[in-house]
Parts: structure tokens; sequence; C-alpha cells
């Protein structure tokens, strides 16, 4: 074996060894990497009150009310868990129900979760506004898509 | 293909193919941008702000793209002694933090409308920020060391050691719950999009590249102008 090549097998070798070392540490501290939780992976019964965390999942449908003008209450949800909350201030434009969302604040009990900020997620769909509305006339509109 | 590792033959294809690329980056962001901003629809959901993606994803793919050029040229230089990769390496870096700067900051002006917030420290947006970091930092490695045989290969060893984060940036949407959506556009699965959205995204991300290989055509020949006056 030629010495360039030799080189050249060192090299990829500890690319190899750096990648790996950074991905297990990634790997192992992935639930602080994670932006946030969902709703399904709050355990209801060991709820920490007062923590700040974010939560992600969609706003479930038929569960938004506006109490007053800049006041909100819905619920979160990942279909397989929701959690309901309250907010006061200004929505991002894209929030909407059966829209992702993520929401950035703390238990004020059990049962109910006070956001301080709301933020829309949005998905990796992009069509055209024309193209919605000729879904929806043909039936082949996917409800996942909202 | 010698022309991609012998400074000489380099600068002999470089003469012939600049103006042709440089006119042809002129036409494809003409183009780009009358299908960007006049031709291509509003989204369904975002309107008239989506059009902020065919600037924002064109340059976010750049971004890794030259750092991925940028990791092969080290491995080159460093196994098999080819100096064209240290040179490749000075003049091509400030091109990758340009095409980072421009993703950050459009991204940024997107994420206000859309998202509700300029920033979040998310997996995706905090590796990009670390891939611009990155990037600064070989800008400044390539102005520092008294001794250029030294510097070439500190540098190039710390691209090698920087390229672990373009996996990390690439895959952050996927392995961990992050604010950005996931990728639109991937090998394995028939792209998220619209054709008449595709088709402006295609023609800025070639008149992109093609800018940025005319930028980087001028910068290599500075510097390897620069190295020959430097060891004669």
């Amino acid at each position: 074996m030629s010495l360039r090549f030799q080189r050249l097998l060192f090299i990829l070798l500890t690319l190899v060894i750096i990648l790996s070392a950074v991905l297990l540490i990634l790997y192992n501290t992935r639930e602080n990497v994670s932006y946030f939780y969902t709703p399904s992976e709050i355990d209801k019964s060991d709820i920490m009150i007062n923590k700040i965390i974010r939560i992600g999942g969609f706003v479930e449908n038929n569960s938004f009310n506006k109490i007053s003008s800049s006041s909100f209450k819905f619920k979160i949800t990942d279909e397989k868990a929701s959690i309901l909350v309250t907010f006061k201030g200004i929505l991002p434009d894209l929030f909407r129900e059966g829209q992702g969302a993520v929401i950035e604040g703390a238990f004020v009990n059990n049962e109910v979760f006070n956001a301080t900020n709301v933020f829309a997620k949005h998905d990796e769909n992009y069509m055209p506004a024309s193209i919605k509305e000729d879904l929806k006339d043909t039936g082949y509109w996917n409800k996942k898509y909202k | 293909m010698n022309f991609l590792v012998n400074p000489s033959k380099f600068n002999e294809i470089a003469d012939y193919i600049f103006k042709p690329i440089l006119i042809l980056s002129i036409v494809l962001f003409a183009l780009g941008l009358l299908f960007a901003l006049y031709l291509s629809p509003d989204d369904y959901q975002q309107g008239s702000t989506v059009r902020i993606m065919y600037v924002h994803v064109p340059s976010a793919w750049l971004s890794l793209l030259t750092y991925g050029i940028m990791t092969l040229y080290s491995i080159v230089a460093l196994a098999f002694r080819i100096p064209f990769g240290f040179i490749f390496n000075t003049a091509v870096a400030p091109i990758g933090a340009v095409f980072t700067l421009i993703c950050i900051v459009s991204g940024s002006l997107w994420g206000k409308p859309m998202w509700g917030t300029w920033w979040v420290w998310d997996a995706r947006l905090t590796s990009v920020a670390i891939l611009f970091i990155i990037y600064l930092i070989i800008i400044f490695m390539n102005f520092s060391f008294e001794n250029r045989v030294v510097r070439e290969k500190v540098v190039a060893i710390f691209i090698l050691v920087g390229s672990v984060n373009l996996p990390i940036v690439k895959f952050s949407v996927d392995w961990w719950n992050t604010l950005h959506q996931p990728a639109t556009i991937s090998k394995l699965s028939k792209p998220s999009i619209d054709p008449s959205m595709m088709t402006p995204l295609i023609i800025m991300t070639f008149a992109f590249m093609m800018i940025g290989i005319a930028i980087a055509i001028l910068r290599i020949k500075t510097e390897i102008i620069s190295r020959k006056s430097y060891l004669s």
C-alpha cells in the first residue's frame, strides 16, 4: 500500500471516528436537543408545575375558543393525547385549527398549560392556492395537508 | 478533469469558461426572478411569503454543497499532497460563508411572518448557525499563521473536522423535533412541491450556482497568483 493511500485511509478513518463520537453524544442527549415535546410524551401523572417547556402538535379541531380579543383557549394534540392551553397575546398568521403549532410556557396545574409564546409550524408541502380548490372539487383533498 | 487539480490547467479552462458562466448566471437570475416573483403562484397556506423560498432554499443547498466540495478538496490535498486543494479552500470559504448568511437572513425574514419568531434555537437553525461560525473560523484562520505550509494543513484538518456538521444540518429535521419543517425535496420520495413552484426553485438554484462558480474562478485565479509571488 502506497503512502498516499495510507494517508487517505488514515483521514477517512479519523473522520468516521469523529462522526460516530459526535453522533453518539447527540443521540444520548436527544431529549435536550429536541425543540419540543409532543403531548403524548408528557407524563400526566408527573407534571412539573411552573417549569418552562415547549410542546408541539396540532391545534385540535373545534377546540379553539376566543375568550377576549387577545386571550385564547385551545387544545394541542398529537392524536394520542391532548393538552388544554391558555394564551394571552398575538397569534401568528398561520395559526388555526388543524395547523401544527409549538407553544412555550408552563403548566399552571395538572390540566392547564399557560403559553407565553405560540409559534406556528408549517409542513413541507407547497402548492398553489388555486390547486387547493381543484382538489377539493374533485374530492382528492387530503385532510392531512391542512 | 486535470484542470480540477492542476493550477495552470485550471487557469486555461477558467479563461475559456468564465464569460459564458457569467452570462449564463445573469440570464438564469433574470429568468429565475421573473418566475419567482411573477409567474409562480401563491402558496395555499403562506400566500406570497412563500417566494422567500426561492432565495432561502438555493442558498441553503449551496452552503452545504460548497462545504462538501471543500471537504473533498481537503482530503485530496492532505492525502495526495495536491496544493490546488489548499488554494481552492482558501478561495472558496468566503463564498460558502455568504451563502450561509443569505440562508440565515432570508430564513429569519421568513420565520417572522410564518412561525411568529425571527429565531429559535431548534436543531436545524442551531446547526446552520454553527456551519456559519465554522466558515468564519476558516476565513480567520486563512489570515493567521506566519508559515503558509502549516496554515494550509491546519485549515484543511479543521475543514475535515467541521464536515461532521454537514450530516447534522441535513438530518436534524428528521432526527429531532424541530420548528423547521422536514425536507420537501428528497431523492427517496416524490417531492411535495407543485411543479409550478419547483421550476423557479431549480432555476434559482442554478443561478446561485453559476454566480458562485464565477466568483470562485476569480478568487482561485487571484489565489494562484498570490501563491506564485509568495513562492518566488
